[in-house]
């Protein structure tokens, strides 16, 4: 016993004994990590039994004044267990354990939490400090390249365009690809991230095989991630307020030709009244429609305790502007989290509540194709009064063409779209520890998600985009309405029992959830921009919703046998009421098995390898989302007001009934999955490796039925089968790790690929020929690019083989006839090639020294095709040269190809769109505390689509379902952030 | 439910919050007491949320509400009228068929294109899927058009099948519906029966042997219908029809737009007349019987032909039997004679006065409008004695400047006589009521009208059908002549079968009868009767005899292993 710790022993009964002798008095010492003795910031120091408490600063030190009765300190840290130390005389030193190296880190799993080392299924954790760096204001951005086997393409460069989500690659045809999203507990009714601010996010856990997803049942067929937001943390007020400034500009402008190429090409090739319409301009249009934006992202976070009930508040402001003109985005954002814990810590309260506040006004991204097409040899104004003095394609001085192009600036200043977004979403959970039993947990989670989505459009009347041969119904002047009420109530008891006797572990779970969406909508005629009436616009209802509900029962056991082999078995059952009573419930069962390999004796003592593991599952998890949700009922529908049939002097509206299938049911994925989690070197390099097959059965997919026998000739059915199978690996490496300097690095491969085994209501041989259309293009009516086909990948492109010349050139019309028959028609077509990569690559890195630190994500994707619509649709003579009275521009292809006529189903337009993207580079230095200790700041300048190596011509090789009609560019974004804490 | 336990759960963890220390022990019995409670009652929650899976759409009613009386039949017979006149119910982007864009799904549409574009009648300059491909004659079974006009067709034989389920005596009893209203029902249902045998002889005409279902069939379950054979539908068919047509409406009796007995009689007329084509057999008397019932049945043929193709063309009109009704504002569809008006003029920079500038679909009545696709072979205006209407007023061409009768690409619209034939004007010059598009036509299409009869009574007449006249039939080959001529100068002194399928050309062109009429003379596949660019030569070539009958579409033959394939394809 050392002299501090006997005084303490005997001051204590002397300041219990004189409380009112009791004095403050300062306390001063410094909180190391254990591991390498590096000193530990905004590590919380709190007095143990009050609210009185201060943080460490970046040397780790803090300096406390505590009641002289105050004994003890608490000492904690996120990521590491919690140290109490005594408080006496002088420096207190602290040492913070890891709890990575002590508990082993916690993973959220559904319903409950797992050790990291005891995982059974394949589970991947972001956490904020790994995130994406730099302008992100779509939360899911976060993640973005940092999980193997998750891809997440933005839709685009439009402020507040969400983004395709995949996780392996999904798992459906016509029922949805998108994974389950469970924020805090409360699953989500559809991947809709928009209004979340993304400084509210502490960690995305991803789980991909079924051992992980099945607790899930039938939405966890894509895969779930879990998202969990920030909390308070006891101790007194610490405020965090972020701010960025970030201007953005597009990389590249989609390759036309110029003006005198254009010049040139007319000449050559048009009539001379074809050269009589050009103008004497020389106008870029991509340069007219896109802009530096400027965005400003504000956050202000406050964390603390109230009373013992620490809080978390935070607030956003961001301003958001497109590079296309007339975009704007504002978002405010409101978060506040309360954590009180109740009845001795037997009761854990978790409220979160979220709130955001969007208006936006969306430009007319049509600007986006018809700069690519506008004439550009014509100018932006015409110098007369007509059409708002923009030049536009007439047939007279005052009416437009209706068949040309629109002036793109046009299309932007004449359309004002203002879209207003309200949306709250948040939670109560109750945990509560038995008092009888502190080994059984009942969990009650209730979450409601509610928003309301109004909008106006307004065009004036002089616009050339909303021309009408009848005066007053010029122009427009729209609203719309609609939002959406989503209930969940998830309601679990967990028992977690070790019995040491045995070495074993028991962790039980049984639940019950209950999800309902509930979206309304109000339908509104259109009017002109004189507010007339649009004929035929009024809605036979003036609102009209829709409902589903989801009901769940689900039990887990995870056995774990002197800490070295876990067992895991799961079942859920789900009841939809997208199915009839007879179809309704669906059960998803699934089974694991782990082996930690380095706990066997051989491997305890290893220098090597520190961590080994072996997980080995195979579940069953269900589809329902993303079909209709009344599709096995033969209800009727009136007929719109502009599809009346005319009896005599009367119209009728009559009532249509639906195509049904009575006997729908879940569609469902066995994935069966093995993978190795590895740790080198003390954990230096850790990661994991796994290979997955999947199974779909049942496959909800929209195919043809036998005519005669429905009201229609395509129906959403349980047909087929879908095969999908890949590797996923990743890599983690802390090459450098000290003091001074560390140095990681993270890496990750996937390969998937999809087969479709089946897909007719028919068992015949001939089922094997099915090819379903689908990928609609532009240009011409009704063409399609793509096909579902029975051994073939989803969305395989579905074209004509073009045959080039011996130096390379395509030439117009000439393909292979496949079947010899001396007609080139739709049975020469093949399949060639598909949008999904089977390759997909992340890299990432981020180095400190001292004060500064860089990090850099680059990823890359092998092997994954485009059609290049746009080329494809507009690079032809036949389009710069049309005998309908106007010119229009052409991409760049046309230079190449020569092509007189569209040649829609060449391959020549299915390009090889691999790419490697660097999406971020970004560099920060941590000033560090400043006046005393008062202030702590950190400075960061980031770089966001850095470049772009692909062979791809069009707009952008990363397009979701691989058709390009020219991308809403996707900006080069500079950043500067401020980071201050106080 | 929902709430309540919310309220009652914060309630007693606000009591516990305020005096936690304390309360602890004192209520260790309430609290062992309230948790299992609450377990129970959320199970008990649970189980009565299962009736919330009984979720059902809103705006919508069910089959029981829909034919509960007699007004629900009436709308529910529009609604299979809607098969034919409508692409879908929800506006003129919907339709009721997948696999094909809405708009070319439309009935007329397909049956055009079908007819026509296979034909000397017509060219299209659009590289549409499949659309080449009919005057190229290459078409496959997996061409959209094809599976378009099949599943169209199929898709109202469905709804009358569904239709005649409803409409027995024992249903209407068990309804309580009696008296006029069963007796209109009867009526409803007749006209059901007679569409089914239209759509059935489109299928005949076209694919041959198409599957088969009646009424017998439940719409709903899966099950795999069978095919006919072309002469068992035939017979199937014509059986319908003269059972049917007993219990429609008398002739000219009717709502306009709803077929009669007229109807049925003219469409017995078409069939017998074709019935060598389908079955072998000829059946020229019966052809002869029935064109003679439609003809003494009080129409009469209205004076000026070109205003049988306008947006008034519904009102005072003594010639057609039936037609479907459009509207450029309550029904509006992207086929129709939207389609054939659109697709045959341009919406061009064209100022008045300039070369070209007839060919502006303001002219048409659709200043919107205007899509520059369909025109004719040069072979059409030379069934003319001039192309345009100076001599014949039938000649609506625009055989005007900067039009070439030459097709050198099929793709230049101005290659090619433009038809204006159909037009949204009205009889007085003026656009039909404008609409919001300026796009939607009025125009209604005639689907039977005296001149046939009058044709098939001269064709059967002369190939030697008893009952027929061979003065008569001269008589009203040159009723037809004088329609034209506006005199007696193009009267015929004697006709020969030649004759009869030019004039047929010459009065029912574009109209969806040239296909059936080329096949009927043996002029549609083989090398006898070429036009420019016949299975996609500039010449003209014949082809394969296969190509007289459609393929059943590979959509069907997949989805239902029933079915066989066409010879040839």
């Amino acid at each position: 016993m050392n002299f501090k710790r006997l005084l303490v022993l005997l001051t204590l009964p002397l300041m219990i004994c004189l409380p009112a002798l009791a004095q403050d008095k300062i306390v001063t010492g410094k909180v190391t990590d254990s591991k390498d003795g590096s000193a530990l910031a905004n590590a919380t120091v709190s007095v143990k039994g009050t609210s009185i408490a201060t943080q460490t600063g970046t040397d780790g030190t803090f300096k406390i004044k505590v009641p002289s009765s105050a004994t003890t300190l608490v000492i904690s840290s996120i990521g590491f267990g919690n140290v109490e130390a005594a408080i006496g005389n002088g420096n207190i030193q602290v040492k913070l354990t890891s709890t990575s190296a002590v508990l082993g880190e916690v993973v959220v799993i559904g319903y409950g939490t797992a050790r990291k080392k005891e995982l059974t299924g394949s589970i991947s954790t972001v956490s904020s400090k790994d995130f994406q760096e730099g302008s992100i204001t779509s939360a899911e951005q976060l993640i973005q390249g940092k999980v193997a086997g998750v891809s997440i393409t933005p839709g685009g460069g439009q402020p507040g365009s969400g983004s395709t989500i995949r996780i392996r690659g999904g798992a459906s045809l016509n029922a949805s690809n998108d994974p389950l999203v469970v924020i805090d507990g409360v699953p989500l009714s559809s991947v809709n991230l928009q209004g979340i601010n993304p400084s509210d996010i502490e960690t995305f856990t991803v789980l991909k095989d079924a051992a992980a997803t099945a607790i899930y049942g039938s939405r966890a067929s894509n895969g779930v991630i879990i998202v969990t937001t920030k909390r308070g943390k006891s101790g007194k007020p610490v405020y965090n307020f972020t701010t960025q400034l970030s201007g953005s500009g597009i990389s590249k402008e989609y390759p036309v030709l110029s003006a005198a190429q254009f010049r040139n090409f007319v000449n050559t090739n048009g009539s001379a009244s074809q050269a009589a319409m050009m103008g004497t301009a020389s106008t870029d249009w991509q340069k007219q429609i896109y802009q530096t934006a400027i965005t400003t992202d504000n956050n202000l976070s406050v964390t603390g305790a109230f009373k013992n009930i620490p809080y978390r508040i935070s607030g956003e402001y961001l301003n958001q502007t497109g590079v296309l003109k007339t975009d704007n985005l504002q978002r405010e954002a409101l978060s506040i989290s309360l954590t009180p814990r109740l009845l001795d810590n037997h009761l854990k309260v978790d409220i979160n509540v979220h709130g955001s506040n969007t208006d936006q006004r969306n430009a007319n991204t049509g600007a986006i194709g018809n700069a690519v097409s506008f004439d550009p040899t014509q100018p932006v104004t015409s110098g007369k009064a007509t059409f708002g003095g923009y030049y536009e394609w007439t047939t007279n001085d005052t009416t437009p063409n209706s068949l040309s192009n629109r002036n793109p600036v046009a299309l932007l200043q004449q359309y004002n779209a203002q879209n207003h977004a309200l949306r709250s979403f948040g939670n109560i959970q109750l945990d509560y520890k038995a008092h009888f039993l502190p080994d059984l947990h009942a969990n009650l989670n209730l979450g409601y998600d509610v928003a309301k989505y109004t909008g106006t459009t307004q065009i004036p009347a002089y616009a050339a985009q909303s021309y009408n041969s009848v005066p007053n119904l010029r122009g427009a002047n729209n609203q719309y309405y609609n939002g959406y009420f989503n209930k969940v109530m998830e309601f679990y008891l967990n028992y977690n029992k070790d019995i040491k006797s045995i070495k074993s572990n028991i962790n039980a779970v049984a639940g019950t959830g209950y999800y309902d969406n509930y979206y309304h909508n109000n339908n509104y005629a259109n009017y002109s921009a004189s507010n007339v009436l649009e004929p035929g616009s009024t809605p036979v209802y003036p609102n009209s919703f829709s409902e589903v509900t989801l009901e769940s029962y689900y039990g887990r056991l995870i056995y774990t046998y002197n800490s070295k082999y876990i067992l895991m078995g799961s079942v859920r059952t789900d009841g939809s009421s997208r199915f009839g009573p007879s179809y309704r419930w669906g059960v998803f069962p699934s089974g694991a098995f782990t082996w930690r390999i380095n706990q066997e004796n051989f491997l305890k003592n290893s220098k090597v390898i520190s961590d080994l593991k072996l997980r080995i599952s195979d579940g069953i998890t269900g589809n329902q989302d993303g079909i209709g949700f009344y599709n096995y009922l033969n209800y009727y529908s009136q007929s719109g007001n502009t599809s009346q049939v005319n009896f005599g002097n009367n119209f009728y509206n009559f009532w249509s009934p639906s195509a049904y299938a009575a006997d729908l049911k879940w569609e469902e994925t066995e994935t069966k999955d093995a993978g190795i989690d590895f740790g080198f070197f003390n954990n230096r390099i850790t990661g994991s490796i796994d290979y997955y097959y999947k199974k779909t059965s049942n496959l909800l997919a929209t195919v043809y039925v036998p005519t005669l026998t429905n009201f229609g000739n395509q129906l959403t059915r349980n047909v087929g089968n879908m095969t999908d199978e890949g590797v996923d690996l990743n890599i983690n490496v802390a090459v450098v790790k000290n003091k001074n300097f560390t140095w990681d690095v993270g890496f990750n491969v996937a390969y998937n690929k999809f087969t479709i085994t089946n897909l007719s209501v028919s068992q015949d041989s001939l089922a094997k020929l099915v090819n379903y259309a689908v990928g609609g293009i532009s240009g011409g009516t009704g063409n399609t690019i793509q096909v579902h086909s029975v051994g073939y990948q989803p969305y395989s492109f579905y074209v004509l083989q073009q045959v080039y010349t011996t130096n390379g050139k395509p030439i117009e019309g000439a393909y292979v006839d496949q079947n010899r028959d001396g007609i080139i028609n739709q049975s020469d077509l093949i399949h060639y090639k598909s949008p999904f990569a089977p390759f997909t690559f992340g890299f990432s890195t981020g180095i400190t020294y001292k004060k500064w630190s860089f990090s850099t994500v680059l990823r890359a994707s092998i092997g994954n095709y485009m059609y290049n619509n746009a080329a494809s649709n507009l690079a032809v003579t036949r389009n710069v040269l049309n005998p309908v009275g106007f010119l229009q521009n052409s991409p760049s292809a046309i230079l190449n190809t020569n092509f007189y006529n569209n040649q829609f189903f060449s391959s020549y337009y299915v390009e090889n769109a691999s790419f490697l993207k660097m999406d971020n580079l970004s560099v920060s230095y941590n000033v560090g505390a400043l006046s005393n200790n008062k202030y702590r700041l950190r400075l960061s300048l980031n770089y966001q689509n850095v470049f772009t190596v692909t062979k791809y011509t069009g707009s952008d090789p990363e397009i979701y379902g691989g058709i390009d009609n020219v991308l809403y560019p996707r900006p080069r974004i500079i950043t500067l952030g401020a980071n201050l804490g106080f | 439910m929902f709430y309540i336990h919310v309220q009652e759960l914060s309630h007693w963890v606000q009591t516990w919050d305020s005096n936690h220390m304390k309360f602890k022990l004192r209520n260790m019995k309430n609290i062992l007491f309230k948790i299992p409670l609450s377990i129970i009652l959320f199970t008990a929650m649970f189980i009565s949320c299962s009736k919330d899976l009984n979720r059902l759409p809103a705006n919508s009613v069910f089959t029981d509400s829909v034919y509960s009386n007699a007004a629900g039949y009436k709308l529910q017979l529009a609604n299979v009228y809607a098969g034919y006149v409508l692409t879908g119910s929800n506006g003129p982007g919907s339709s009721d068929i997948a696999g094909v864009d809405a708009g070319t799904s439309d009935f007329i549409r397909c049956l055009w294109n079908v007819q026509e574009l296979s034909t000397d009648e017509a060219v299209c300059a659009w590289g549409d899927p499949g659309v080449p491909d009919f005057h190229n004659m290459s078409w496959t079974s997996s061409d959209p058009i094809l599976i378009g006009l099949y599943s169209r067709s199929i898709y109202q034989i469905t709804l009358c099948n569904d239709y005649i389920t409803h409409c027995t005596s024992t249903v209407l009893q068990s309804k309580g519906i009696t008296g006029t209203d069963a007796t209109n029902i009867g009526i409803y249902n007749a006209e059901a029966r007679f569409l089914r045998a239209f759509q059935y002889s489109v299928l005949m005409d076209a694919f041959a042997n198409p599957p088969f279902a009646t009424e017998t069939t439940p719409v709903g379950p899966l099950s795999f219908p069978k095919q006919i054979s072309r002469a068992n539908l035939f017979t199937y068919v014509t059986s319908e029809l003269l059972s049917c047509s007993s219990a429609m409406a008398a002739p000219r009796q009717n709502e306009y737009g709803r077929a009669d007995q007229a109807a049925a009689w003219a469409l017995l007329a078409r069939l017998y007349l074709n019935a060598g084509v389908y079955t072998g057999t000829t059946k020229y008397d019966s052809a002869i019987i029935y064109a003679n019932k439609v003809i003494s049945a009080g129409y009469s043929l209205h004076p000026h032909y070109a205003n049988l193709f306008k947006a008034d063309n519904n009102l005072n009109n003594p010639e057609v039997i039936m037609a479907i009704p459009y509207d450029g504002l309550n029904t509006q569809t992207y086929g129709g004679t939207t389609f054939l008006v659109n697709s045959a003029c341009v919406n061009s920079t064209y100022t008045a006065g300039s070369p070209g500038y007839a060919m502006s679909s303001a002219n048409y009545g659709v200043p919107s409008g205007g899509w520059g696709g369909n025109r004719a072979t040069a072979n059409l205006p030379a069934l003319f004695p001039t192309a345009d209407t100076t001599v014949d007023k039938r000649g609506i061409f625009l055989n005007t400047t900067g039009v070439t009768s030459t097709i050198n690409s099929i793709a230049t619209f101005s290659q090619g006589i433009p038809v204006v034939k159909f037009t949204n004007m009205t009889s007085a010059g003026v656009q039909a009521e404008p609409t919001a598009g300026g796009t939607f036509v009025s125009t209604d299409f005639p689907l039977f009208r005296l001149a046939e009869q009058y044709l098939i009574y001269a064709e059967a007449t002369l190939r030697g059908g008893a009952g027929g006249n061979a003065a008569t039939a001269l008589n009203y080959m040159n009723l037809l002549r004088q329609r034209a001529y506006g005199n007696t100068s193009g009267n015929f002194a004697s006709i020969a079968l030649s004759d009869i399928l030019n004039e047929r050309g010459r009065e029912l062109y574009w109209e969806c009868f040239r296909r059936t009429d080329l096949i009927r003379y043996g002029q549609f596949t083989s090398g006898s009767y070429l036009w420019p660019w016949k299975g996609g030569v500039a010449s003209g070539t014949g082809v394969d005899g296969h190509y007289n009958i459609y393929p059943i579409p590979v959509t069907d033959l997949q989805a239902n292993s029933n079915l066989t394939q066409n010879t040839g394809y």
